[in-house]
């Protein structure tokens, strides 16, 4: 009998998968042969949404991009509008609370990502007493602002509440608490003999490949690759601090790029997390916390305000850019481009599940911590036919040649909005 | 197979739920007969957890004391605002409306108004099933008992330079 390998498609929605997308496996037996990735399936157009928004309404809208990295996503988009808008003067003040939202928002998703691996593994027990342990983050979190999620707490030149002193005891005994349980959420995890059998040597990215396929995040940090840009660029509050990427050999583990490397770097970062709020809690300057405290004044320095600006975070997940351009005179954001983490990091998962077995396919895709919400940004669809399809090089060249030639028509002509 | 969380999971038999039961106690066959029996008052409330201190609940509006300026309208992230123009066609006079279906709650209509006509309470019983029903449109709360003090503004810490030259990204 000739061999043969056949093809098993998982998705768009499926079970093991938390948010739509879709898989192609080429499978032999049981090992996974190819592997072909086809998102697109969760692309809500939230870009285009925004570019018909003022940059005080695209805050809230950019918090809901995802549901976990919520503020992030509101902290690279102030910072982008800021440095378009030319609002360099933020209060230290702000910039440590910012800093501080932001660790505490790493702690919960590190927690819940931690919680959603052991479910994916089957061990709902860890599942549920991991989630049991993020309700106290969460806690804060709503002490601090009000909310659970989507905290609505930054703004452009500052934040919109302080963390009060009174406030502060609060926090602190979180960070105490979860100093006591962080022991037993290591040895839970890192300890268990069935969590090992299920992650050591599964899903490995090694180091070369985890640059070739320039991954971010914990994902690469497992690899041993030293990428964080709270490290490489700092931004906020973390200039003040001296801090190292979480690599999995600080716990004596090499960096192998498999699963449990991953793990290690996730637990790590919570421990380093709160060593953050503790020193921002320390050392927070007094001061006001917003640039104006007049929103109309803030929306009018938008309104006159032109350039184009970057912003970049280091998310749970990795690197995270926005690129925002304003207009003068324009009230609303004139463009607005969104780089999610988990972008970089679904081109990893070629290199991860190959070899893999079909059991261990949900919790290697779930070792980079996918969020699909965040990462589907454009749907190619035929405005004639109505046809989903794929870009090739040959379809971007063609169009880049299209342009030129519509640019020389144009010639003279003002160029417009550059689309 | 030995696991660390042996110890973990048998402590948590002895625990007290964390959860908080609301509004009642065991969970009800039929909660609309529960919510007609409590409110015959034979059974009572279980209390829900307290809200924190900034806690953004259901707007409540003074009607009254709104210019009709459109600042509201103007930084809802959701449209969830609606001008209601004056009965006579005037240019003055105008008021709002709140849609809480579509309200994300945000607190910046709130934070921009120059009144202080819009506050957001600590209510947070807002399910139904109607996105227009009477208690999500809010077109007015009557007067506030007692007007927010007029803030006064701390000092900026540099005041926005208007000549400044936009930084052109990284």
């Amino acid at each position: 009998m000739s061999k043969c390998s056949y093809t098993l498609p998982i998705g768009p929605v499926h079970p093991a998968l938390k948010e739509p997308t879709m898989f192609k496996f080429v499978m032999d037996g049981e090992i996974v042969k190819e592997v072909d990735v086809q998102p697109g399936v969760n692309h809500r157009g939230i870009e285009f949404i925004g570019m018909r928004r003022n940059p005080l309404q695209v805050l809230h809208l950019a918090e809901r991009i995802c549901g976990i990295c919520s503020i992030v996503h509101q902290y690279a988009f102030t910072m982008a509008s800021e440095k378009a808008a030319g609002i360099n003067d933020i209060p230290e003040r702000a910039q440590y609370i910012r800093t501080i939202m932001a660790e505490l928002e790493r702690i919960h998703s590190h927690v819940l990502w931690a919680g959603v691996a052991a479910h994916e593994l089957g061990f709902d027990t860890l599942l549920h007493w991991t989630w049991k342990l993020r309700e106290d983050v969460q806690d804060v979190l709503e002490y601090i602002s009000g909310n659970r999620v989507n905290y609505a707490m930054y703004y452009q030149g500052g934040v919109r509440r302080d963390i009060s002193p009174e406030k502060i005891p609060r926090i602190k005994e979180m960070i105490s608490a979860y100093r006591r349980e962080f022991q037993k959420l290591a040895d839970a995890f890192l300890e268990d003999p069935l969590f090992k059998h299920r992650t050591v040597n599964v899903g490995v990215l090694t180091k070369k490949d985890a640059l070739e396929t320039s991954a971010v995040g914990p994902t690469t940090r497992g690899s041993g690759v030293p990428k964080d840009v709270r490290v490489d660029q700092p931004y906020g509050g973390y200039a003040d601090l001296d801090l190292k990427p979480c690599l999995p050999e600080q716990m004596g583990y090499p960096n192998t790029g498999d699963t449990y490397a991953k793990t290690v770097v996730r637990i790590l970062e919570v421990g380093q997390s709160l060593d953050i709020i503790e020193f921002c809690l320390d050392n927070m300057p007094p001061g006001p916390i917003r640039w104006e405290m007049n929103v109309n004044k803030v929306l009018m320095h938008m309104k006159k305000a032109g350039g184009e600006a970057i912003g970049m975070t280091e998310a749970p997940r990795g690197e995270m850019i926005h690129y925002v351009r304003l207009d003068p005179g324009d009230e609303n954001v004139s463009a607005w481009k969104v780089r999610a983490s988990t972008y970089n990091n679904i081109i990893a998962w070629q290199k991860m599940l190959v070899g893999a077995q079909i059991a261990d396919v949900a919790i290697v895709a779930a070792s980079i911590d996918p969020c699909i919400g965040c990462m589907d940004r454009v749907t190619v669809v035929d405005g004639e036919t109505g046809k989903e399809g794929v870009m090739t090089k040959e379809d971007f060249y063609r169009l880049s040649v299209r342009k030129t030639r519509r640019l020389r028509r144009m010639k003279g002509k003002p160029s417009g909005g550059g689309w | 197979m030995a696991s660390p969380m042996w110890f973990e999971i048998f402590r948590q038999l002895f625990d007290r739920p964390f959860t908080n039961p609301f509004p009642v106690k065991y969970a009800p066959k039929n909660m609309h007969a529960v919510a007609k029996a409590i409110e015959e008052g034979k059974v009572r409330i279980n209390p829900p957890v307290p809200v924190p201190d900034n806690f953004r609940g259901k707007i409540e509006y003074d009607r009254e004391a709104c210019i009709g300026c459109r600042m509201c309208i103007k930084v809802c992230p959701a449209n969830a605002i609606e001008f209601v123009p004056p009965p006579d066609g005037g240019p003055k006079g105008g008021k709002v409306k709140f849609y809480m279906s579509r309200c994300t709650f945000c607190e910046l209509c709130t934070e921009i108004c120059p009144k202080h006509c819009i506050r957001m309470s600590t209510e947070f019983l807002m399910a139904d099933t109607n996105k227009y029903s009477d208690n999500l449109v809010i077109t007015d709360s009557g007067r506030f008992a007692e007007q927010p003090p007029p803030q006064a503004p701390p000092k900026p810490a540099s005041p926005p330079d208007a000549g400044q030259q936009p930084a052109s990204g990284e």
